[in-house]
């Protein structure tokens, strides 16, 4: 029984980037329990600027060329990892910058003064007056960005899982700390955690029953087991990949289990939404990617018609529900699953264009919902958010260059040309018809009709903020220079990606071959 | 059968059902009854289970706080007894290891601190 103990090979340039938001999370941990209260706020946002940019030239300058597996097998540092890290991490600099929005108070006015106190009660009102706030948010964002890095470079479906989890727990906190509407942001966090634990075990039973299926846990063995075919074991081979997709096509949003999408969406502080709408998708889609692609793509005839029956209704239903909305937050939320649902077209296509595709279609969705869910913090009704599309009519007259950002943003979801969601979509939809088959061209044609059905939703939005008259009393603020920074990003990468996507579609063919 | 390794695994379910049944038993057997309110209710001490509404229907909070940091601790000694009990294999570098995981601990430990975790009123 004494077995020799042999140490895992661990490459530290390779995993540099995670270290370093590690650091960064537990020195804003630290920052909670030893720094003044009325000083966090700007040593929280320097500790998440300073970990953000150190991890992002890290990434570039060092792990981008230590290509191959370390822990053990349990990181992989590939193409894809690195290009979806470095994106991750420039998506969680710019929702930093949203977040971190004060609007002239003492704190973020995103976020609830106290997280603990009751909705309404003199301990909360008194916190309020006090100037507290909830800068916590910082940490936690980090802790959540260290999951979504590891979650796209796990190599083994127990690592996967540790990372779903350390993505997924701090989202199901900050999406309850919002300032106003305290109530619902609670609701929809409680919603968010119920569900989210419930699509983590869905995860976790599917990963024990590929264990037992390959001996392994590693997606790579995974593959070479099913190279093997055992007729003994097959019985737990489609239920275990069933499952596991679960889990992850949750996390998207895929109908049907979008479920959680809109009301998550609606109840989370805004620029927390915008945060979770770009890079949870990213760093989910990564998983998908790499599982559907590298692990599992031995059978993927056996589960590939039901990944494409969800990409169908995922488009479908969600833009048909998008036409229903008459919040804008939520209106966002169904575009984004059926966003989720046209990146799905790409995977489908199981080729490397299919890779680089869905990589440019997330960067591009990305940076355009970020700016948007950053331009909807600004639209005030007395104060607080007005997201009823009714009270934003006439914004275009009253606050021209924000509705213009934001119609700019809506152009981009649908698809028009010289935005980003067009090049965006094309690349998404090309690889589907010519390696997709016939099924991938039935895919295209039903994307296309959606896109039409939720362009027209983001047309009607536009014609009501430009063209009809609406109450005079809601106005849009003027954002600090972080917030101006970000929306300006956004904006630009959102016309730039229109114009000239030739650099980060390169980027993205060149890194869109997974390590084995 | 004997080699069979997961026999031990049915002797400590064995053991363990036999324990909890005649511990619930040897207590129903030899325990004193004297019922009063309080021997009553579902916990001796601690919060009240079903609060009432006069109480602001609210389960206060600060037990699940000394929960939490008693699974902070739960969860340290679970990787610091594999480590203990190998350590002579393991050398320098799984002690470097352990000392920065028993850090990341006591970042966890110093922010319930200091924001007043540890305070019952």
């Amino acid at each position: 029984m004494n077995q020799e103990f042999t140490m895992v090979e661990i490459n530290y340039w390779a995993i540099a980037p995670l270290l370093v938001v590690v650091a960064g999370a537990l020195i804003g941990v630290l920052v909670e329990a030893f720094v003044a209260r009325a000083s966090r706020h700007n040593v929280q946002l320097g500790v998440g600027l300073v970990t953000y940019l150190a991890a992002l030239v890290v990434l570039l300058a060092k792990s981008r060329t230590e290509h191959g597996l370390t822990m053990g097998g349990s990181v992989v540092i590939d193409g894809p990892s690195v290009f979806l890290m470095a994106v991750i991490l420039c998506f969680a600099l710019l929702s930093l910058l949203v977040m971190a929005e004060r609007f002239g108070g003492p704190a973020a006015d995103a976020f609830t003064p106290m997280g603990a106190a009751t909705p309404g009660s003199d301990l909360e009102r008194s916190a309020e007056s006090a100037g507290w706030g909830t800068t916590e948010a910082v940490p936690l964002m980090m802790i959540s960005v260290v999951g979504m890095m590891l979650f796209v470079s796990s190599g083994d479906l127990l690592t996967m899982f540790v990372a779903l989890e350390v993505l997924s727990l701090p989202l199901y906190v900050l999406t309850g700390l919002a300032r106003r509407r305290r109530l619902l942001s609670q609701e929809a966090a409680l919603k968010y955690f119920l569900l989210g634990s419930f699509s983590s075990a869905f995860f976790l039973f599917g990963a024990a029953l590929l264990y037992g299926y390959a001996g392994s846990v590693d997606i790579a063995r995974i593959a070479l087991a099913i190279g093997a075919a055992s007729p003994v074991l097959d019985g737990l081979l489609l239920p275990g990949v069933a499952l596991v997709l679960i889990g992850l096509l949750f996390k998207v949003g895929a109908v049907p289990f979008h479920a959680w999408t809109p009301d998550a969406y609606q109840g989370a502080p805004t620029p927390v939404t915008g945060f979770m709408a770009a890079a949870t998708k990213i760093a989910a889609f990564g998983a998908i990617l790499r599982l559907a692609y590298v692990g599992l793509s031995g059978n993927r005839w056996d589960w590939e018609p039901a990944l494409i029956a969800i990409a169908a209704l995922t488009m479908v239903i969600g833009a048909v529900m998008t036409v229903t909305q008459t919040d804008v937050k939520r209106l966002l939320a169904y575009s984004s699953i059926a966003h989720a649902g046209f990146i799905l077209v790409a995977v489908m296509s199981f080729d490397v264009t299919g890779v680089s595709g869905a990589m440019f279609y997330l960067v591009c969705y990305g940076f355009t919902t970020i700016a948007a869910f950053a331009l909807v913090t600004l639209v005030r009704h007395e104060g607080s958010e007005a997201t009823d599309l009714s009270q934003w009519a006439g914004l275009g007259r009253r606050s021209p260059v924000v509705a213009g950002a934001f119609a700019i943003c809506l152009l981009a979801f649908a698809g028009i040309p010289l935005t980003s969601g067009f090049t965006a979509k094309f690349a998404a939809f090309a690889p589907a018809i010519s390696h997709g088959g016939a099924a991938g061209a039935w895919l295209v044609v039903i994307g296309v009709l959606a896109s039409a059905v939720t362009a027209y939703v983001y047309f009607r939005i536009i014609v009501t903020m430009f063209f009809e008259e609406g109450a005079g009393d809601v106005v849009a603020i003027t954002p600090s220079t972080l917030t101006t920074i970000a929306i300006a990003i956004g904006l630009v990468l959102t016309i730039l990606l229109g114009v000239l996507p030739g650099p980060v579609l390169e980027a993205a063919t060149q890194s869109a071959q997974f390590l084995r | 059968m004997i080699d069979n390794p997961y026999v031990p695994l049915l002797f400590f379910m064995t053991l363990g059902l036999l324990f909890a049944a005649g511990s619930v038993g040897a207590g129903q057997l030899i325990g004193p009854k004297k019922a009063n309110a309080a021997k009553a209710m579902p916990y001796e001490c601690g919060l009240q289970p079903s609060p009432k509404a006069e109480e602001g229907g609210r389960v206060p909070i600060k037990y699940y706080l000394t929960a939490m940091l008693f699974i902070i601790f739960d969860v340290e000694s679970l990787f610091l007894f594999p480590f203990a009990v190998a350590f002579n294999q393991l050398g320098l570098f799984a002690l470097v290891e352990m000392v920065l995981f028993v850090i990341t601990v006591f970042v966890a430990y110093a922010y319930v601190w200091r924001r007043g975790g540890l305070n019952w009123d």
